[in-house]
């Protein structure tokens, strides 16, 4: 199914006689539903771009790439980075801003600006019953009613399908630069990280591949300020090591871009795990987990792990400060981190008043 | 402000119900006798007042837990309160119900300098969360102004945002975590020392709920390392639009100040009168502050130097050292305490699109002469926050309700121009009734049904948020 708006999307689920699968642009096939394709992709376009109020609202279906495009022109930007899973999961197609919203997809840049779901302001959906709903709106600071923005973003279409999101963008940044340290063991890189951003001096990215021996730190800014801060994290990060600067704009890109999109794993065999932690804890996880490889992002904060086919590490992790989710796997190891009895119960309840019929993205999320 | 009538089953058990939470809780942490229930009679929306049938002071998750059980088991209402701050009257009792505070429990239960967070018990003041923290260099970055006063639990009920938050955002984007009770008395954790808690975003479901979801108890914070250095600068502009388009100019140009105030000519002479900062007269006020080291505001500075000149403005006058610094901010900073000195006043806080700055300004102006209530403003307007202060004789017959009904005025044109009704004090009862004119009545049926599966005999704080007559079958049912 494939409709052009929102009445005819709304028409389409209250008519539906099955479970639904929804997709944007299929490029993340993240968990695994069965049920009949209802694709967002026709429902799209910008909708509004107010430059001087930092603000973009579009239809769900709206390719990343367009709405990238038209914020470039202004020198503009979506601060929040979303990861391009196409290399990872091997698919092709358009990324949708539904898409990235539903998943809460966010980069690199999460550690310093926030995730998807800061970025946003408002949304438009057609629950389980058809209902076309709205909440938030187009202004930066807004708490009049809940907050069902932010449920309703991450929530992988389990409570309604979104139809309009609308989202705060950022000034583009005149230059960046990358910081590298090398050779660090995981618990120094992690420390490292730790001690980057407990400075004053905003670093925008910081991540370690064990691999490689890199970790790696991001500036940007002003010319000035980023050469006046690389300088000053140097010595501040002069106990770890020497510190070489990039400051070259293409190879700063492709260096984050590539971690946004842990394109490491891209062709390797095994599955695909993200894990959210408290960043000092992620060395201890790490050696527990038996992965073949990892990536370290957010400080640490974030750990994608590659490992063998069908396995659960959640086994060996055992109880830890955060989450792990399937990213790349098979459909007989939960996607999704299994949730304590209160919280797994609320879950529940608001999917039932959300989709009374349990016709949304079944079996995602649990 | 119409308030449903109290539960006389309620009233009429009001002696079994206190001995129940006697038997729960220390001596002195139930107070029932009018003389110490008036204390709580109400927020800072003071223009309504009602004692509540009983006030408790728990010191743990688990006393909230054991208040909470006894109420869902009696069907008492509860009204949770932070500390009291709230401008909406999101803490006002009903004379039905307990109020639930929780001033007693402030203790920093852990800091973490590595992974960059804070776990406090909620009774805890804003600004002593940044004083836990600032020795090693950190802060809590919301900042709201009353935070010498207002508790972290009434920031999360409400969201609450500051004067920097168009750089380091509200309450919702700086909370990892909480342990919150529910009506039933179930304790649950969400969240933690991770980003992203995982599942569903109760976390954003909750924060700002207005205390009607659970009481939340303890709040994992994320701390920053403070800047080197903020200076400001001020301008002040012969019109309104003028200085709406610097401000457009300003956030056009690539720079992100950590905050951009504005002042009007009413407020700029009240503020005058009252802490003489020494600023100029002039239709319009902007203070832009800008973050770094040194050499980095200087640069930032520079940049917002030029564009302002480029406006003709009256005046323009950068801050040299701190000192300099603080004149600038003394007047935006006393500001609703100077109008509180000449009138009584009444503060909205609907959030407009900044492009709508100018017209909404020039409506209100033209307002105020029909309805003959003078109106300062004072606002955030890097991300479109108004403060209107509305200016009545609180002695005078009627007073009241003509600035009542001025600015439920103004709230709609925030909504009409493609805002909404509150940007950071939240609803309470103050906006409540106003919420049809936002949302339509689906919308208020999802939020209400959010509300079915966290509290769903709706005991919390239920005559708050929604129009009574919205949620009218829940509570009665």
């Amino acid at each position: 199914m494939m409709p052009k708006s929102e009445e005819d999307l709304a028409q389409m689920i209250a008519g539906a006689e099955g479970p639904l699968r929804i997709t944007g642009g299929g490029t993340r096939p993240i968990g695994h539903v069965e049920g009949t394709a209802l694709s967002t992709a026709k429902i799209s376009g910008i909708t509004l771009f107010e430059p001087g109020a930092l603000t973009v609202v579009a239809k769900a279906g709206t390719p990343v790439a367009d709405i990238e495009k038209a914020l470039a022109k202004e020198n503009q930007r979506l601060a929040f980075e979303p990861m391009d899973h196409r290399a990872l999961l091997g698919t092709t197609g358009k990324p949708t801003i539904g898409g990235v919203v539903a998943a809460n997809v966010s980069g690199p840049r999460r550690i310093s600006v926030g995730a998807c779901r800061d970025f946003m302001l408002g949304v438009r959906f057609v629950d389980g019953a058809g209902t076309v709903i709205k909440n938030g709106g187009r202004v930066m600071k807004n708490v009049t009613g809940y907050d069902l923005v932010k449920l309703m973003t991450g929530a992988y279409g389990t409570l309604g399908v979104l139809t309009e999101v609308s989202m705060k963008v950022l000034p583009g940044v005149a230059a960046q630069a990358t910081l590298t340290l090398d050779g660090l063991d995981d618990a120094q890189a992690v420390a490292a990280m730790s001690a980057a951003l407990s400075s004053p001096y905003e670093v925008t990215g910081v991540a370690h591949d064990p691999q490689a021996g890199k970790t790696v730190l991001r500036l940007e800014g002003f010319a000035n300020s980023v050469a006046y801060r690389a300088e000053a994290l140097t010595k501040h990060l002069a106990k770890f090591g020497t510190v070489t600067v990039d400051d070259n704009a293409k190879s700063v890109q492709a260096t984050w871009a590539a971690i946004r999109d842990v394109t490491a794993f891209a062709d390797q065999d095994g599955d695909v795990w993200r894990l959210s932690v408290k960043p000092s804890d992620a060395p201890g996880l790490v050696a527990k987990m038996g992965a073949k490889a990892v990536q370290y992002d957010w400080g640490g904060g974030l750990v994608w792990a590659l490992t063998d086919a069908g396995r659960d590490i959640r086994a060996a992790l055992g109880d830890f400060d955060g989450h792990a989710t399937l990213i790349r796997g098979r459909a007989d190891v939960p996607t999704f981190q299994p949730e304590p009895a209160p919280l797994a119960a609320i879950t529940a309840g608001l999917r039932a008043k959300f989709d009374p019929c349990g016709i949304l993205n079944p079996g995602m999320m649990t | 402000m119409e308030m449903p009538a109290p539960d006389a089953r309620v009233l009429s058990r009001k002696d079994y119900i206190v001995e129940r939470l006697r038997a729960v809780l220390p001596k002195d942490a139930v107070m029932s006798d009018i003389a110490e229930t008036r204390a709580y009679e109400c927020d800072a929306l003071t223009a309504y007042k009602c004692p509540p049938l009983c006030a408790v002071l728990p010191s743990s998750t688990q006393e909230v837990s054991a208040i909470l059980k006894i109420c869902h088991e009696l069907d008492v209402p509860v009204v949770p309160r932070g500390s009291g701050t709230s401008l909406a009257g999101g803490a006002l009792p009903t004379a039905d119900c307990v109020i639930l505070g929780v001033a007693k429990m402030n203790q920093v239960i852990e800091t973490n300098y590595n992974d960059r967070y804070i776990k406090v018990q909620t009774g805890r003041t804003n600004l002593s969360v940044t004083g836990a923290v600032e020795t090693n260099g950190f802060f809590y970055a919301p900042d709201p102004s009353s935070q010498l006063a207002c508790a972290i639990a009434g920031n999360i009920a409400m969201n609450s945002g500051g004067a920097h938050c168009l750089k380091y955002g509200v309450t919702t984007n700086n909370l990892m975590g909480v342990t919150m009770v529910m009506m039933d008395g179930t304790v649950v954790e969400i969240g933690g020392a991770h980003l992203d808690a995982g599942g569903l975003d109760l976390l954003g479901l909750i924060c700002g709920s207005e205390g009607q979801l659970g009481v939340v108890t303890e709040a994992t914070l994320r701390i920053l390392h403070k800047p080197e250095g903020a200076r400001p600068v001020l301008m002040g502009y012969d019109s309104s639009e003028v200085a709406g388009q610097v401000v457009t100019d300003i956030i056009k140009a690539g720079v992100l100040p950590v905050a951009i105030e504005f002042m009007d000519r009413p407020c700029i002479e009240a503020t005058e009168a009252f802490a003489k900062a020494g600023y100029p007269m002039c239709e319009a006020l902007l203070i832009v502050e800008v973050e770094g080291s040194d050499d980095e505001i200087d640069y930032q500075l520079d940049l917002i130097m030029k564009i302002a000149a480029s406006h003709n403005p009256v005046e323009l006058r950068q801050a040299k050292d701190a000192d300099e610094a603080g004149r600038i901010w003394l007047g935006r900073k006393s500001a609703f305490g100077a109008i509180g000195q000449i009138n009584d006043y009444m503060c909205l806080d609907g959030t407009i699109p900044v492009s709508s700055l100018p017209f909404v300004l020039k409506r209100i102006g033209e307002m105020s002469k029909e309805f003959g209530l003078d109106v300062g403003n004072v606002f955030h307007a890097g991300d479109g926050n108004m403060h209107p202060l509305i200016l009545f004789d609180a002695n005078k017959p009627g007073d009241l309700e003509l600035c009542e009904e001025f600015g439920a005025e103004i709230l709609k044109l925030c909504v009409e121009v493609g805002g909404c009704l509150t940007g950071e004090h939240g609803v309470g009862i103050e906006k409540r009734d106003l919420m049809n004119v936002q949302f339509d009545p689906q919308d208020l049926e999802a939020q209400m049904a959010v509300k079915d599966v966290f509290d769903p005999k709706w005991l919390l704080n239920a005559a708050k948020v929604f129009p009574l007559a919205n949620s009218e079958p829940r509570r009665a049912a």
